[in-house]
């Protein structure tokens, strides 16, 4: 290399550098007119393994079971930056049916979030009254009923409403049914009643990032980790025995359940470094 | 201009004047079907059903009519909403005490007539359903009922040779939803109008009277019946407990819906509209005439913590009270209704 070129390279070099730098000035790093990606990834585990249908796992009351069924409904998300700024999901665009046996179901992907570092995430465990109760042109995607891909029984036909968390599945512990299969069934709903009060199992959840962020950029979707422990649906506030309740739908006693599943969502991880499809 | 040209010009207005005389003709002998539309009747309140969500057109009648009628709903296509709802006993099932579905299987209860639907908010015994339009869903998927889901439903019809082209007349076009498969059934059940009995016509000064025992019987109905079967649509749509001793221990009623121990054997008031036709009666069919109702309210009241507080003591009624009464109710009959050709299957 000649020193005229060496010289070209460096000129070349500085004037990059300089404009890399005079276009940092200009534009700032977060612009909340701009918007990015967020996505959710609902991590179903029991306890310290994994979820898998099938596998055997054991609850605090002693009890081994394993699952055939486990879906939720996640509406109503809300994210918060770490300077207080709050980003509302449209209503519309805002119900999530997350089924274990569908991994795509367990990726909630936000788009037009404006750019920001968040640190909280509130959402509803089930779904609204409102929503519960309106016009069944407003009842569409995961809530609406005729739609296969549903999930088959997230409703009460008989009782009008959502059902808003379902866990099934086989317990040596549990008597058999006239079936002869040891199953439980937990259907949990109650969104507070029409014309009458009766119980409101919606739950609101607000995970903390703690020091982490999600950071939202133009071009990037973070990727945030919440693990949903499935052990925590049966401990915690009251400790459920399967033997003793195999079959919780719509009922007083669901209100413990809902009480126990709303500590299974926890917070674990984001990645920052993933790039928006 | 050559002769040759205007005897074809000549020739061609004939044709079109001929064409045009023939399309005139046929115009008035085609039976022209009047135009389905929902109304009040001039005795009756404001509707409760918004009817500006689901406006109804002759073209949605008639496709929830052919739902209404439709096999396809259930499981196997042996049961349709007119299996239990038949039009000649004010849409119940006759002579039945507790339903019939799907296999022959026993429902809980005993079928509730359609009649003046948009006049109601809460629908079955319990009130478990608040909006029409969401009704359906649960005999479609009762196991004991239709034993089949929506999604299935709405894939059979949209494969259907008939259904896609009904969908679009009625709604613009071919695509089969959830939304517009209930809307389309509510249509039919909204215009299931009972307001043409021989109380109505006297009501409305429309030259009917009633008999003297018609009349006495509608004082003492007034006087004795009227706190619960109230107004026109001779129900206030409360949740009563009326006395009669446990059937099913497992129907609790009222309180399926609220969980509230309150509500133990609480069951809807019905509507005494075509009482007459739609025996037996009670939530579980188990009274089969109305003297064994009047009966029932005058001896047979069963004390119990949740019983409505109008009947601690029963109703007093003597036999030539009961006669009237019941000369009464039968003037609710709406011939016109239960034959009706618009909302009959054939």
């Amino acid at each position: 290399m000649n020193s005229k070129h060496s010289f070209i390279a460096i000129l070349l070099l500085v004037v990059t550098a300089f404009l890399g730098c005079t276009k940092a000035q200009v534009e700032p790093e977060i612009d909340s007119n701009r918007k990015g990606t967020i996505v959710l990834n609902f991590d179903n585990i029991a306890g310290t393994r994994d979820l898998k249908f099938g596998e055997n796992y054991t609850n605090a009351a002693g009890e081994q079971f394993s699952l055939d069924m486990f879906q939720y409904y996640i509406s109503n998300i809300k994210l918060k930056t770490e300077d207080g700024r709050e980003y509302i999901v449209p209503q519309d665009e805002s119900y999530f049916l997350v089924k274990e046996q569908d991994v795509k179901s367990q990726l909630i992907t936000l788009n037009n979030v404006p750019e920001g570092n968040y640190n909280s995430i509130t959402f509803t465990i089930g779904v609204d009254s409102l929503r519960n109760t309106m016009d069944v042109s407003k009842r569409i995607g995961v809530l609406d009923v005729g739609n296969a891909e549903m999930g088959k029984g997230m409703y009460w036909s008989w009782n009008s409403g959502y059902i808003f968390v379902k866990a099934e599945g086989i317990s040596p512990q549990v008597a058999p049914g006239p079936d002869g299969q040891r199953k439980f069934r937990y259907h949990i709903g109650g969104f507070g009643g029409y014309s009458s009060r009766t119980i409101n199992n919606i739950k609101t959840k607000t995970l903390d990032l703690g020091r982490d962020r999600a950071k939202v950029r133009q071009g990037k979707a973070p990727e945030v980790h919440i693990v949903v422990d499935v052990l925590k649906m049966f401990s915690g506030t009251t400790a459920i025995s399967l033997a003793t309740y195999p079959t919780v739908m719509f009922s007083p006693f669901s209100v413990n359940v809902a009480n126990n599943y709303v500590n299974m969502f926890e917070y674990h991880h984001v990645h920052n470094e993933n790039e928006s499809k | 201009m050559s002769n040759l040209y205007i005897s074809m010009l000549m020739k061609a207005c004939i044709l079109i004047f001929t064409l045009l005389l023939f399309a005139f003709l046929s115009c008035q002998n085609q039976h022209v079907e009047p135009a389905v539309q929902f109304y009040v009747p001039k005795n009756f309140p404001k509707p409760v059903y918004d009817l500006s969500k689901n406006p109804v057109t002759t073209a949605g009648f008639e496709l929830g009519k052919a739902l209404f009628y439709d096999g396809i709903l259930s499981r196997d296509g042996s049961i349709s909403c007119g299996s239990c709802h038949q039009q000649q006993s004010a849409f119940t099932q006759h002579g039945h005490d507790l339903s019939h579905g799907i296999d022959d299987l026993l429902t809980l209860r005993n079928s509730l007539p359609i009649q003046n639907l948009a006049w109601q908010q809460e629908f079955f015994w319990d009130g478990g359903v608040f909006d029409l339009d969401l009704f359906a869903i649960s005999p479609i998927e009762a196991h004991n009922e239709m034993d089949e889901t929506l999604p299935n439903v709405l894939n059979k019809l949209r494969n259907h040779a008939r259904y896609p082209g009904m969908f679009e007349k009625a709604f613009g076009t071919k695509e089969i939803t959830t939304e517009r498969f209930l809307k389309a059934l509510a249509q039919f059940q909204l215009m299931c109008i009972s307001a043409n009995s021989k109380y109505d016509k006297y009501i409305r000064n429309e030259g009917v009277t009633l008999s003297q025992e018609e009349l006495a019987g509608m004082q003492i109905f007034k006087q004795k019946c009227a706190t619960c079967h109230a107004g026109e649509l001779f129900s206030d749509f409360s949740y009563r407990n009326n006395g009669l001793p446990i059937g099913n221990p497992e129907d609790t009623g009222r309180e399926r819906i609220t969980l509230s121990e309150q509500d133990k054997y609480k069951f809807r008031v019905p509507s005494l509209r075509n009482v007459e036709a739609t025996r037996p009666y009670m939530h579980d069919g188990r009274l089969r005439s109305l003297e064994a109702v009047l009966d029932h309210y005058e001896k047979g009241i069963v004390q119990s913590p949740t019983l409505d507080s109008q009947l601690r003591n029963g109703i007093p009624l003597s036999a030539d009270e009961k006669q009237k009464i019941i000369a009464f109710l039968k003037t609710l009959t709406d011939e016109e209704f239960m034959s009706n050709k618009l909302l009959s299957e054939f």
